[in-house]
C-alpha cells in the first residue's frame, strides 16, 4: 500500500504571494459618468502583474478597504493599466474617489478572456451594454491592430441613457472609422439625443455579418447578455462562437474561495468569458 | 491491510499504547486527536492517552448527537464529531498578509507559513478521503494555497479503522470506508474482545515506519489472529451501516433536476444556519476580510470560513444573487454531489454523515437524493380535486 507523496512545501522564493496586491500609482483619473471613473495606473516599483489578455480582470485593492474584481479596459507601455470603475459598493466607492498620485493595489491578471486569436478570418460582432464596454475595449483594439485578419467588425453599444455612455470621445472616433460599423443606442433619452433609442437587441437586426462565420463577444448585464445571445443564435450564430462575460461575487480570484461559482464553473478561473453553449441551459434559471 | 510486511507493523497492548505518544513526541510531532469537550468529541491537542475519549461513544441520528458511555474502556469507540481535520490545514480564521503604509505607497508582508509538525491521530477512512478532496481543491489547481500547502507538508496521518458505524454514516455506499485503503502514514486498529485490549499499528509510508522505529521494540509483531480480528472489526463496522447514498449518476441527476419541486420542500425546512457547511470536511468556501488598525497605517488581510448559505455570499452590486433559501440549499447540494465532479473530478461528499447529524432540523442528503431520483410529479395542482 503506497501513499501519495505529500505536496511540495511552500517555496518562499515563489513569484509573490497569490493574495498579495502589488502597489500601483494612479496616474490619471477621468470622469466617465456621475458614478463612473476611468483610472490609469502604473507600477510603483519593479514588480508588476503579467500582461493581461483582452477580457481578463484584476483584483483592484483600496488600502484599508478591500478588493474588487475589475476588468482590464486597456494596457500601455511600462505595465500601464486602464480600469473603468463604477461606484456600486464600499470598495468601488473608495476606488472612484482616488486622485492622481494615490496608490492602488493590483493582483492578477485572472481568468480567460475573449478568444480573439481563435476568431481570425471570421466576422466579429461586439455587443456591449453599459459598463460591459470597458472589458471589450482591449478586444476591439486587438482586432483593429490586425484588422485585415478578420471579416466584418460590427459593434453595438447600448446604455440606459446618454449620460451613461462611457468613452464618449473615443466612440465618436470609432464612428468615423471605415473598418468597423458602430451602432449606439440608449434605453431612454431626452430631446438632446439624436441617436437610436431602444435596448441593444433592437439594433441587432441592422448589424451586418454572415452568421455561419461569425464570432460574437457580448458583455453587459446578465439579462442583456442572455437576450443578445439568444437573438444572435436565432440568427444563426453558433452558440459555441457566442461568448459572454459572466460576473459574480469574488474574493480570491483563483478558484479557492468558492464565491463565484456558476453551475460547474468558477467564473474567476474558467471564465469570466464563457461560451453561450455552456450557459444556455443555466441562464434562464433564477438565483443559480 | 493484510499485505503489509511484518517489520512495518506492531501490536501494542493497552498498557504499551502510551509509548506511541512518546514515539510521536520523539519524532518531533505535536499530537492532535479526539477528546471530549462540551458534550462532544472534538479534535484538539492531546497531552497524553488520558485525553482520549476513553469509554465514550457518540450516538447520532439526523439532527441528534449524544455522548454515551460504552461500558468498556475503548479509546476510539466513537465515530465522527462536529470537528474535522480540515481546521488544522485550512484554519477557520487565518491571516494572509499584513500591509503597512509606506509614504504614498504600501508594503505587503505575506504571513509566514512555518508551524509545528502535527500528528493527526484518529483519522477515519472517510476523513482521509476528505483530505484527498481538500488536497485537490487547495493544491491541485493552477494556483495552490501557500498556507494549506505548507501545513499539509508537515502532518503525519494516523488513521483509525472504525469498529462500528455511526448512526448517520454512509461511507460504504460512497466507497470511502470504513477500511483504510490508503492515504495514511500509519493505520491503527483497536482490537477489543476477544483477547486483551490492544492496538494493531501498520505503517504504510516511511514517515509512519519511522515512528514505529521510535517504539524501540515495544509491543510485538502481529499474529495472524490480530490481523484476522482487525479485518473482522472493520467488517463489523461496514455491516452495521444502515444509511446509503448510491453516487452513481448523481451529477447527471442534479443537472436535470434543478427545477424539481423537492427543492421547495427541503428549503421550507432549511434554516440556512450554515451548520452543514461548517461541519463538512470538504467545504472550502472562505471570505476575505480587511482589518485596518485605528490609525489607518496598518492593515491585516484575514481569510475566514464562509458558507454558501450566507446571504452575503453572492452579493453583487449590493444585492445577493441567491436570495431564497431554496437557491442556497440547491447550490450546496448540487455543488457537493454534482458540480464538484466537473471542478475536481471527484465527489465533494465522503459519506461521513456530519451534515445530517448537525442539521438542526435533520435534513438528510441521502433522503433528498432518493427523492430527486423519483420522477417529478407533473407541475400544477397535484393533490387537489
Amino acid at each position: 500500500m503506497l501513499a501519495e507523496p505529500p505536496p511540495e512545501p511552500a517555496d518562499p522564493a515563489d513569484e509573490g504571494h497569490p493574495f498579495a496586491p502589488i502597489p500601483y500609482a494612479v496616474r490619471a483619473v477621468a470622469a466617465e459618468t456621475p458614478d463612473t471613473v476611468t483610472l490609469t495606473v502604473e507600477p510603483r516599483g519593479s514588480r508588476r502583474i503579467g500582461p493581461p489578455q483582452p477580457g481578463q480582470f484584476v483584483m483592484l485593492y483600496a488600502f484599508g478597504i478591500g478588493e474588487s474584481p475589475i476588468g482590464v479596459a486597456g494596457t500601455g507601455p511600462d505595465g500601464l493599466l486602464v480600469h473603468t470603475v463604477r461606484n456600486v459598493g464600499r470598495v468601488t466607492a473608495a476606488l472612484t474617489r482616488l486622485t492622481p498620485g494615490d496608490t492602488v493595489g493590483v493582483r492578477g491578471p485572472y481568468g480567460h478572456g475573449w478568444p480573439v486569436a481563435e476568431a481570425r478570418d471570421r466576422d466579429i460582432v461586439v455587443v456591449a451594454g453599459g459598463l460591459g464596454l470597458p472589458p471589450l475595449r482591449p478586444a476591439i483594439y486587438r482586432l483593429l491592430q490586425q484588422r485585415e485578419a478578420y471579416g466584418r467588425l460590427e459593434i453595438v453599444y447600448g446604455a440606459r441613457t446618454p449620460k451613461d455612455l462611457v468613452y464618449y470621445e473615443e466612440i465618436q472616433g470609432w464612428r468615423r472609422r471605415r473598418d468597423l460599423r458602430l451602432q449606439v443606442t440608449v434605453d431612454a433619452a431626452g430631446r438632446e439625443w439624436y441617436g437610436d433609442v431602444g435596448v441593444v437587441t433592437t439594433r441587432l437586426p441592422d448589424a451586418r455579418f454572415e452568421p455561419s462565420r461569425t464570432t460574437a463577444f457580448v458583455c453587459g448585464p446578465e439579462i442583456m447578455m442572455r437576450l443578445t445571445a439568444q437573438a444572435l443564435v436565432a440568427r444563426g450564430v453558433a452558440p459555441e462562437a457566442t461568448w459572454v462575460s459572466m460576473e459574480r461575487n469574488m474574493k480570491c480570484a483563483i478558484g479557492l474561495c468558492g464565491h463565484c461559482q456558476y453551475g460547474p464553473s468558477f467564473v474567476c478561473r474558467d471564465g469570466p468569458v464563457l461560451p453561450y453553449s455552456s450557459l444556455a441551459k443555466l441562464l434562464p434559471l433564477r438565483e443559480l | 491491510m493484510s499485505e503489509l510486511e511484518p517489520a512495518s507493523s506492531r501490536v501494542l497492548s493497552r498498557e504499551e499504547f502510551p509509548q506511541l505518544f512518546e514515539a510521536l513526541g520523539e519524532s518531533g510531532y505535536e499530537i492532535v486527536g479526539p477528546t471530549v469537550r462540551d458534550g462532544a468529541i472534538v479534535y484538539d491537542r492531546l497531552r497524553s492517552v488520558d485525553d482520549l475519549p476513553i469509554g465514550w461513544t457518540d450516538r447520532q441520528e439526523a439532527g441528534r448527537y449524544r455522548l454515551e458511555p460504552r461500558g468498556d474502556r475503548a479509546l476510539f469507540g466513537y465515530n465522527v464529531g462536529p470537528f474535522t481535520w480540515k481546521k488544522f490545514l485550512f484554519p477557520a480564521r487565518e491571516r494572509l498578509w499584513t500591509a503597512t503604509r509606506d509614504g504614498v505607497s504600501f508594503r505587503v508582508e505575506p504571513e509566514p507559513t512555518e508551524g509545528p509538525r502535527l500528528a493527526l491521530l484518529g483519522m477515519r477512512a472517510c476523513e482521509l478521503a476528505g483530505l484527498a478532496v481538500t488536497d485537490k481543491v487547495f493544491t491541485g489547481g493552477p494556483v495552490s494555497d501557500p498556507g494549506y500547502r505548507a501545513r499539509r507538508a508537515r502532518i503525519l496521518r494516523i488513521a483509525v479503522q472504525c469498529g462500528q458505524a455511526g448512526g448517520t454514516c454512509f461511507c460504504v455506499s460512497m466507497g470511502t470506508g470504513p477500511a483504510v485503503r490508503g492515504g495514511a502514514d500509519l493505520v491503527l486498529t483497536e482490537l477489543l474482545a476477544p483477547g486483551p485490549h490492544r492496538f494493531l499499528l501498520q505503517a504504510s509510508t516511511e514517515a509512519g515506519a519511522d515512528v514505529l522505529r521510535c517504539l524501540r521494540g515495544a509491543g510485538r509483531a502481529p499474529s495472524p489472529d490480530d490481523l484476522g480480528q482487525a479485518e473482522a472489526t472493520v467488517a463489523r463496522a461496514a455491516g452495521s451501516m444502515h444509511r446509503s447514498l448510491d453516487p452513481g449518476g448523481v451529477p447527471e441527476l442534479l443537472r436535470e433536476t434543478l427545477e424539481h419541486p423537492r427543492w421547495e420542500i427541503v428549503a421550507a425546512r432549511c434554516l440556512s444556519c450554515t451548520n452543514c457547511t461548517m461541519v463538512c470536511p470538504t467545504c472550502f468556501c472562505s471570505t476575505h476580510e480587511e482589518v485596518p488598525d485605528l490609525e489607518g497605517t496598518k492593515v491585516e488581510r484575514w481569510r475566514r470560513w464562509d458558507s454558501c448559505f450566507n446571504l452575503g455570499f453572492t452579493e453583487l452590486h449590493g444585492a445577493p444573487v441567491r436570495k431564497s433559501g431554496l437557491s442556497r440549499y440547491r447550490q450546496w447540494l448540487t455543488h457537493k454531489l454534482g458540480t464538484w465532479h466537473d471542478q475536481f473530478g471527484m465527489s465533494g461528499c465522503i459519506g461521513c454523515g456530519r451534515c445530517i447529524t448537525w442539521c438542526p432540523v435533520g435534513i438528510d442528503l441521502t433522503e433528498e437524493i432518493a427523492v430527486l431520483r423519483t420522477p417529478a410529479p407533473p407541475a400544477g395542482k397535484e393533490g387537489k380535486p
